[in-house]
């Protein structure tokens, strides 16, 4: 909620031409979220100092606040960190106070707009979710030179550490306009929040605060080597708008546009990135169905319905039931499926549920097989016997394929920390040897075969990064136990 | 002409256009009982004689036709009915919902359709229509019963028509007047002297006197409550034992003096038609029966099968809370009569399989069964009687070996008397069929170790008793299941969450929201003279439940794990993460219930704990570190940079606004000090289980025994007691307040303002009595008062500031507290129903009904 702007160049008050504040006075503004006061605690020949001090309205936000909750920092908390850090509020006072400047133009001083002088930004306080590695990676590139100090959560609890929160320092001999931009969109993108809703003007708002020149000369946005991280966060993870705005932004490499907004999904998709693992158990699951001869398919836990999808597309295939405890999930699964728009035939192969494999589901009885796609480590140990009986007891598919991490494997991963796991709601994660176990011992209690199969690269020590085990009734049990 | 109707049919009257059969209708049945063609046909087509419409209408009328007798109501089809064609339907319909077809003909002679027709403007169908109906009508006439109607009256003139009276009459298995009490006694199978010592022990009085024959002696039941004793026999009288006559002379004697019901059993009808001569195929057990029955006179021969062709599938007894059939009977039966009925009575749901020693392998119905009344049989020989779902087998293998078994009604006690000997082999084991592994958890139990989602999910009602329905909106159930499925322990444990809590109407005291005063207006203006007021503790909600030991884990609640209880959130979480530690905390607890003499003093074997576990830190870590700690940490940053930065303009400027802005941001800077001393008072490390405090404030539920009936001081008495014996466990202060008297109130609140100055959260108002009642029904079962200090983590550390108070006091409470007396009565009705030894998915229902509710958007700030 303090941003201030210092410089050294001669005179100094010529600042106050630049961004149009004059520094005998202090001012204060009217924003929608409450009050901007501008003035200079200090304006001479050799140093001038421009301070913004925002004064958020923390009761106005919760009881203003309309439309989509935010994930982490919720508008609708009183007790929120907004009224108090540098955040989407400040862009939007920068660019009603300082719009002139940023735009590249000075009533006064026109020939020191274009000029590079020497500017010294402290902001109290920044949230940065990504820490001074990417507060560095944003501003380096720009040219900065960057101190920042971190503090911590509460000094009484040391062991909490520190907070995401930075005083930062940001010094540089660059114009106003190009240091106005750059805090106009990097100041969001460190806080990776927005406190209104994201939509399509964004890509034009951002598009037009990313021309200012870079060191380069060419428009800094375009250049800045972390502009696919920049993009997702400015608009805030909206695929589709992000990539409307990196198409524009004239780059190669496409991002996925089925990037889930969910960011533990994601979490766990970056851990297993190299491998596209995703798509390879997909494909495992779909061939082992496909052999299985299997007219009639449940997908239990289908989630956003990435099998689904790949199930819709196989003529063989006559059925297929998704089933989801997360309504929302469920949702982007109907959204996927474009089920809103399939024909009335389609819609007889295709149904989504909401149903929960804790319970019995009678719903779920006489399918020719069911595939279970990373669900079991999701589920506390304790309610593993209800889900065993839910789908082995009284869904009873022919074939049953289960898929779930190979903790051996995670040694594999660099980005995952020795000892965890891959998602945070990932209740345990077994070994090949307790997976085995489990299986067989729920194989046979119900009279099934098992079969094992590795999903992705074998590693001779560790095996594979995912296991598959496929269950079958009619085989004689023991028959097919041997991996 | 009377005609008499059974009470549960489906009547269809039969006769051509303008034969009168609307008006009939409406003067013999109720408008909701008649569904007429032409009003269906209007329905779906704007035209009540549009013949374009008649499939559609046709199929409209069946399906309500089908809802009506589903649901157990008398319907009269108002259509013309002429043909067979026409009404095979209908006759099919009626079997599907196993009650009587009946027919009623207006047979009136042509001339009077043919004249009232031509009196109606909206029809003008030509005479040779109505000739032609009355032509079909009487081509078919005489074959109605042959068609499948039991019941077929015919009405030959419009006198006649005229004259009609209509008489329902009840089912022959409608006792539902009758309500006991009952002594229900399973299959006999001519173990004759048992009978007589479980008849005595259960109080019958036996005359003996006389030379009569063995069994028709006079019996005299006995009286509880003022009311005559009668005795239920479950049918399968004879076969196998050694004294079947006996059996039936006592039988036949009691139940013709009206002392005793009887049902039939496979065995008794199989022996009525032997001795009727039909050929039936004689086993062991039925040849001893007609051995013992050689040198009878035929008279008694005669008697036998005339009782036995004389006795009722089924009883529905009490107002259809009970339901007696020899091999049980589901719900969607009871009450009716057809021949599936008393198959279904007489031999149970068989899957057409047999099993391995060749019997016929049994549908489990009782495994599905969901209807409320209680459903007793035997049929079935079972080593030991067990509750599944509202219905209990009784028949415990006399004749086996086993017990001659009576439940009393409506006490659902067992009385049992052991077979003197073993009269016959059982075809198949009789401890089979009680399960092979976790022998020792009941049938009940392993039934509900799987949950029915169809018994959750959808938009439900539930009766509870302190309010007498709850409606659970299908989006809300659907938000339940995922938190349920997702995060919730094993529902076993589960049998309890508790409401919310509704803060005291919002104070308008200057720099306050909440005041102790509002809480005791609040009960003091409906009525309440004294209140408790408790200490509200800042942590985390924790229900506890805890057993003395682990087979008492398993007996009461099927867990077979070794774990002695659960602790865990008020959305159903596991509190510890930590397994080893919950262990550690739950033997504690247990410990200390064990040294404070609780489970004498409370006479059980388990107790359901409503608690507060301190410190807030140890749950709350998350929550704290992103938000509480976070906001304070970035305020503090912030603020120490903006304000040099004013001050140093002052000096510089020396302007007013500056001035103005320096107090404020200072005054800003006070106030963030101040919420981070609020939060910290919550916060303290936790190393191990010495670090933690745990303060229960309900003794909610044990063996036997749902609290309720124990006013506050009870409970916090038996508390602090409790909390005496383990350093674990804190007791919560409390005080008693008199709300007329003005001293004793002024005192609670000055001891409220020296809680909250301490860095208390506040308290929390109860009324004396655990439930309490206005005139306009349920009270508050709680009121909690927060302190303003404390309420800085709840509103914001500036919400003090006038300009943010008079805004922050428009806070509607109205719906937090009708979900809190919803939630409260759910919570209550759960345990209840728990203690009563109801089915899990009763009990589960209430918990995911405060959890599905708590789903409901409400002010989370309240």
């Amino acid at each position: 909620m303090l941003l201030t702007i210092e410089t050294t160049h001669q005179p100094a008050t010529d600042l106050g031409y630049l961004l149009h504040k004059h520094p005998a006075r202090v001012q204060s503004f009217s924003l929608s979220f409450g009050r901007a006061h501008v003035m200079y605690p200090r304006a001479d020949e050799q140093r001038c100092r421009i301070a913004v001090v925002l004064d958020v309205d923390p009761v106005g936000l919760v009881r203003k606040h309309r439309g989509p909750a935010v994930d982490r920092y919720r508008l609708d908390q009183y007790v929120n960190d907004r009224p108090y850090v540098a955040s989407s509020f400040m862009s939007v006072a920068l660019n009603e106070l300082f719009a002139t400047a940023m735009n590249g133009r000075s009533k006064e001083r026109q020939a020191l707009v274009d000029r590079p002088i020497p500017l010294r930004t402290v902001l109290a306080v920044v949230p940065c979710r990504g820490g001074e590695g990417l507060l560095r990676r944003l501003f380096e590139p720009l040219g900065y030179d960057v101190s920042a100090k971190q503090h911590a959560l509460d000094e009484r609890f040391p062991e909490w550490g520190a907070g995401p929160y930075f005083t930062v320092a940001l010094q540089q001999t660059v114009t106003i306009q190009s240091l106005l931009q750059h805090l106009y969109v990097l100041i969001p993108v460190l806080d990776n929040d927005k406190h209104y809703w994201v939509g399509r003007d964004e890509v034009e708002k951002l598009l037009a605060r990313g021309t200012a020149p870079g060191p380069d000369g060419t428009p800094w946005l375009a250049q800045h080597p972390e502009k696919d991280l920049i993009a997702r966060r400015y608009l805030r993870h909206r695929s589709r708008l992000t990539r409307d705005a990196l198409a524009r932004l004239a780059v190669e490499d496409d991002p996925d546009p089925d990037a889930t907004d969910r960011l533990d999904d994601r979490a766990e998709a970056e851990i297993e990135r190299s491998l596209s693992l995703n798509q390879q158990r997909v494909g495992s699951v779909l061939s082992v169905l496909k052999a299985c001869g299997a007219a009639t398919v449940l997908d239990l836990g289908c989630g956003s319905g990435g099998l689904l999808r790949e199930l819709v597309a196989e003529k063989q295939f006559t059925r297929i039931v998704g089933v989801d405890v997360s309504v929302r999930s469920l949702q982007h699964a109907a959204r996927r499926l474009r089920y809103d728009r399939l024909s009335e035939m389609q819609r007889r192969r295709v149904e989504l549920l909401h149903g929960s494999l804790t319970y019995r589901d009678d719903r779920l009885a006489g399918f020719d097989a069911a595939a279970v796609v990373e669900v079991v480590e999701h589920l506390d140990p304790s309610r593993l016997s209800a889900f065993e009986r839910c789908i082995f007891e009284f869904a009873r598919p022919g074939t049953v394929v289960v898929t779930t991490p190979n903790r051996e494997y995670n040694v594999m991963w660099e980005t995952l920390p020795a000892g965890a796991l891959r998602h945070r709601d990932h209740r345990f994660e077994w070994t090949r040897e307790e997976f085995r176990v489990w299986a067989e011992r729920v194989a046979n209690e119900h009279g099934y075969g098992v079969r094992f199969l590795p999903v992705g690269p074998v590693d001779d020590d560790v095996g594979a990064p995912t296991q598959m085990a496929v269950f079958e009734t009619n085989v004689r049990s023991g028959a097919l136990t041997s991996e | 002409m009377n005609i008499e109707l059974p009470e549960l049919s489906l009547v269809v009257l039969v006769g051509a256009s303008g034969s009168g059969k609307s008006t009939f209708a409406r003067r013999h049945f109720r408008s909701t009982e008649v569904i007429s063609s032409d009003a269906c046909r209007g329905m779906v087509s704007d035209d009540e004689n549009a013949q374009s419409a008649t499939p559609d209408a046709f199929e409209l009328l069946r399906y309500i036709a089908g809802k009506r007798l589903k649901n157990g109501l008398l319907t009269v089809v108002d259509a013309t009915s002429l043909r067979p064609e026409d009404r095979r339907g209908y006759v099919q319909l009626a079997r599907e919902h196993h009650c009587l077809p009946v027919a009623i003909v207006l047979d009136v002679p042509e001339r009077v359709c043919r004249e009232r027709n031509e009196r109606r403007s909206d029809r003008d169908f030509g005479p040779h229509v109505i000739r032609n109906q009355c032509r079909a009508l009487h081509r078919h006439l005489r074959n109605l019963r042959r068609e499948g109607f039991r019941y077929v009256s015919v009405l030959k003139t419009v006198e006649e028509v005229e004259a009609v009276t209509i008489k329902r009459a009840p089912l022959w298995n409608n006792k539902r007047h009758v309500s006991g009490p009952f002594d229900i006694v399973g299959d006999v199978h001519g173990c004759f002297d048992e009978l007589v010592a479980l008849l005595e022990r259960l109080g019958y009085a036996i005359d003996r006197a006389g030379d009569r024959e063995e069994g028709d002696w006079a019996i005299v039941p006995p009286m509880t409550d003022g009311r005559a004793r009668t005795l239920v026999l479950l049918g399968d009288l004879v076969d196998r034992g050694p004294k079947s006559p006996a059996v039936l002379r006592l039988a036949m004697r009691m139940v013709r003096e009206g002392t005793a019901y009887c049902v039939p059993g496979n065995h008794d009808v199989k022996l009525m038609r032997a001795l009727r001569g039909t050929r039936v195929r004689i086993a062991f057990g039925l040849a001893r029966t007609l051995e013992q029955l050689e040198g009878a006179s035929d008279a008694f021969r005669d008697e036998i099968i005339a009782f036995i062709d004389g006795l009722v599938s089924h009883y529905v007894f009490d107002e259809g809370r009970l339901v007696v059939a020899h091999a049980g009977l589901k719900e969607s039966l009871q009450g009716r009569g057809s021949g599936a009925v008393r198959e279904f009575c007489l031999y149970g749901e068989t899957t057409g399989e047999t099993d391995e020693f060749g019997l016929p392998v049994r549908h489990n119905w009782a495994a599905d069964y969901r209807g409320h009344a209680m459903v007793v049989y035997g049929h079935t020989p079972i080593p030991e009687p067990e509750w599944l779902n509202g219905t209990i087998c009784i028949d415990a293998g006399c004749v086996f070996g086993g017990r001659l078994t009576a439940l009393r009604y409506p006490e659902e006690e067992l009385v049992s008397v052991p077979a003197r000997e073993q009269y016959a082999e059982p075809a198949r084991p009789l401890d089979i069929g009680s399960a092979t592994d976790g022998a020792e958890v009941s049938a009940q139990q392993r039934h509900d170790d799987m949950l029915n989602l169809a018994d959750v999910l959808g938009k439900r009602i539930i009766e509870t008793r302190l309010q007498r329905s709850v409606t659970v909106r299908e989006q809300n159930a659907a938000a339940a299941l995922e938190v349920m499925s997702r995060f919730a322990i094993d529902p076993r444990w589960l049998i309890y969450l508790p409401p919310t809590m509704s803060p005291c109407e919002t104070s308008a005291r200057p720099g306050l929201l909440e005041h102790p005063a509002e809480a005791f207006d609040y009960y003091r203006h409906r009525g309440v003279g004294a209140v408790v007021c408790e200490e509200k503790h800042m942590g985390s909600r924790a229900v506890v439940v805890v057993c003395r030991d682990a087979d008492i884990a398993r007996e009461r609640f099927g867990v077979t794990t070794g774990e002695l209880g659960s602790c865990y959130t008020r959305t159903g979480r596991r509190f510890f993460d930590d397994l080893e530690l919950e262990t550690a905390f739950l033997s504690r607890l247990c410990r200390a219930i064990g040294a404070a003499g609780l489970w004498e003093t409370l006479a059980t074997s388990w107790v359901c704990l409503d608690c507060e576990l301190l410190p807030w830190s140890a749950k709350a870590q998350v929550l704290l570190r992103e938000q509480y700690a976070a906001v304070g940490c970035a305020a503090r940053a912030a603020l120490s940079d903006i304000i040099p930065e004013l001050q140093e303009t002052v000096r510089r400027l020396d302007d007013p606004v500056a001035g103005d802005l320096v107090v404020r941001f200072d005054e800003q800077l006070v106030a963030i000090e101040r919420y981070t001393d609020a939060y910290r008072h919550y916060c303290w490390p936790v190393a191990s289980l010495d670090d933690l405090r745990l303060a229960p404030f309900h003794v909610l539920a044990g063996d036997g025994a749902v609290h309720v009936d124990k006013d506050h001081v009870w409970h916090m008495s038996t508390l602090a007691a409790l909390a005496a014996h383990d350093d674990l466990l804190m007791a919560t202060p409390y005080r008693s307040v008199a709300l007329t008297d003005a001293a004793d109130c002024s005192a609670a609140v000055d001891w409220w303002e020296s809680l909250t100055r301490a860095g208390g959260e506040g308290m929390v108002v109860k009324p004396e009595a655990f439930i309490e009642s206005g005139r306009r029904g349920l009270l508050q079962p709680a009121i909690k008062c927060r302190g303003p200090e404390y309420l800085r983590i709840i509103y914001g550390p500036e919400y003090r500031r006038d300009e943010h108070l008079t805004r922050l006091r428009s806070r509607g409470l109205r719906h937090k507290r009708s979900l809190a007396l919803r939630e409260f009565a759910l919570g209550i009705e759960g345990l209840e129903r728990f203690v009563r030894g109801a089915p899990l998915r009763r009990v589960h229902e209430c918990v995911f009904a405060v959890l599905a509710l708590e789903s409901e958007p409400v002010d989370p700030r309240l």
